[in-house]
């Protein structure tokens, strides 16, 4: 038989028990720390998304060598946080794709690049289609590259771009691997992961990305999807548009005019 | 119960113990998640901050040029070079004219070859783009002996 000295005693120390572990996990929840500092819940105005279209892209490359110089990326290593692919469809059903160097000095021949040193000269008469297409981050809406991360280094700004915490990346080169559009490299000098982030120190300014500077043609767009009256929200509304492997589910924020189902 | 079971419990609570304490100093302040939880909500405000001030802007668009060189943006601008930015040839401007005082030109047939080699692809902008075979071309010649980027006809004024 249980006294009421007793009773109230175990009563006491169940409680404290069952509260300990529960405060616990009060303290390692970031999420709680972070909603006490009154970060969290302010919902951006902002949600940056770019538009490419293929048809007015001539693979001059002066965009991939704009953001080379823009970004500080080291001009001759063969890495690049954006790029232009040439996409040749012949009429007997055989797709070639190349990105010399990124296509940082444009296409300025008619052969296509295999790899180790091959290169094929495709005649004008068997060509169905063939276009450029240009590649950059898609600052994913859920970006794999994020979730992959064990540090927590790399994260989605309110504004929706994946930025990288070039102090906090331990260069374990999970989310190069991870990224199923490849947009992701090892930065040869800072040696952490390095990406497209649509030049960030631009767009928070009011400027257009570098890219989108340095296009003639005016085949990339950038814009805020979040205002009905942006051009680029306009045109990813009204007209039709694409994505890349849509169904990864990354739900991927650089949308294209005028891509096949070759275009991977 | 005997103490060689509650000795090992000790440690280990210990060790949670510790493992918090040393979380308190070495998580940074404004390191956390948001509500999108652990998957996609990991945040560091600082770290924005470092992307938004930290770099600078190399390219300044043919606004920052125009009003110095006026002469040279009023006569692209009659051309079809006018939708080409300065800066895509002449360099990114930097600080110009106090740094880098002078710009270095890209005047390589390579430059040029960007747009006019031609590659007649169908439903790519770059097929409507005359082009020059660079072998049989002027080669080794620099395109601007004879055509003026400025204003690309033979015999415009350089």
């Amino acid at each position: 038989m249980i006294n009421r000295r007793d009773f109230l005693k175990n009563a006491v120390k169940g409680i404290a028990g069952l509260a300990l572990p529960l405060a616990a996990i009060e303290i390692v929840s970031p999420r709680k720390l972070f909603a006490a500092k009154g970060e969290t819940g302010k919902e951006s105005k902002i949600r940056w998304a770019f538009l490419v279209d293929t048809y007015k892209c001539v693979g001059c490359g002066l965009c991939v060598k704009a953001c080379k110089l823009e970004n500080e990326v080291p001009y001759d290593a063969n890495v690049t946080r954006t790029w232009v692919e040439r996409y040749v469809l012949t009429k007997d059903g055989r797709v070639f794709a190349d990105t010399p160097k990124g296509a940082r000095d444009g296409f300025t021949t008619s052969k296509i690049d295999l790899g180790e040193g091959k290169f094929q000269d495709i005649k004008k008469d068997d060509i169905q289609k063939a276009f450029f297409v240009p590649k950059l981050c898609n600052q994913c809406e859920n970006p794999p590259c994020v979730q992959v991360c064990p540090v927590g280094a790399t994260y989605q700004a309110p504004d929706g771009v994946v930025l990288v915490d070039r102090k906090w990346c331990i260069g374990c080169g999970y989310c190069i691997m991870a990224c199923p559009y490849g947009v992701r490299f090892f930065h040869p000098v800072y040696k952490v992961a390095e990406k497209c982030n649509f030049c960030y120190h631009r767009i928070t300014k009011g400027l257009k990305t570098a890219c989108v500077q340095a296009c003639p043609f005016g085949a990339r767009m950038i814009g805020n999807i979040k205002d009905p009256n942006d051009p680029v929200s306009r045109i990813i509304r009204n007209e039709r548009v694409s994505v890349l492997k849509d169904e990864y589910g990354t739900r991927p924020q650089v949308y294209y005019i005028g891509i096949s189902r070759e275009v991977i | 119960m005997k103490s060689h079971v509650w000795r090992p419990l000790f440690v280990v609570i210990g060790i949670v113990l510790l493992i918090l304490i040393a979380r308190q100093f070495l998580v940074p302040k404004d390191f956390g998640i948001h509500e999108r939880g652990y998957m996609y909500g990991w945040y560091k405000k600082s770290n924005e901050e470092y992307w938004k001030t930290k770099i600078a802007v190399k390219y300044k668009s043919a606004e920052y040029c125009k009003d110095c060189h006026s002469d040279k943006y009023a006569m692209i601008m009659q051309t079809p070079h006018a939708i080409i930015q300065c800066e895509n040839c002449h360099g990114p401007a930097m600080e110009h004219p106090s740094d880098p005082p002078k710009l270095a030109i890209d005047k390589s047939r390579a430059q040029c070859l960007r747009c006019h080699y031609p590659l007649p692809y169908p439903t790519s902008g770059r097929a409507n783009i005359r082009g020059i075979d660079p072998e049989k071309h002027n080669p080794d010649v620099e395109c601007s002996m004879c055509h003026n980027p400025h204003k690309p006809k033979i015999g415009g004024t350089k």
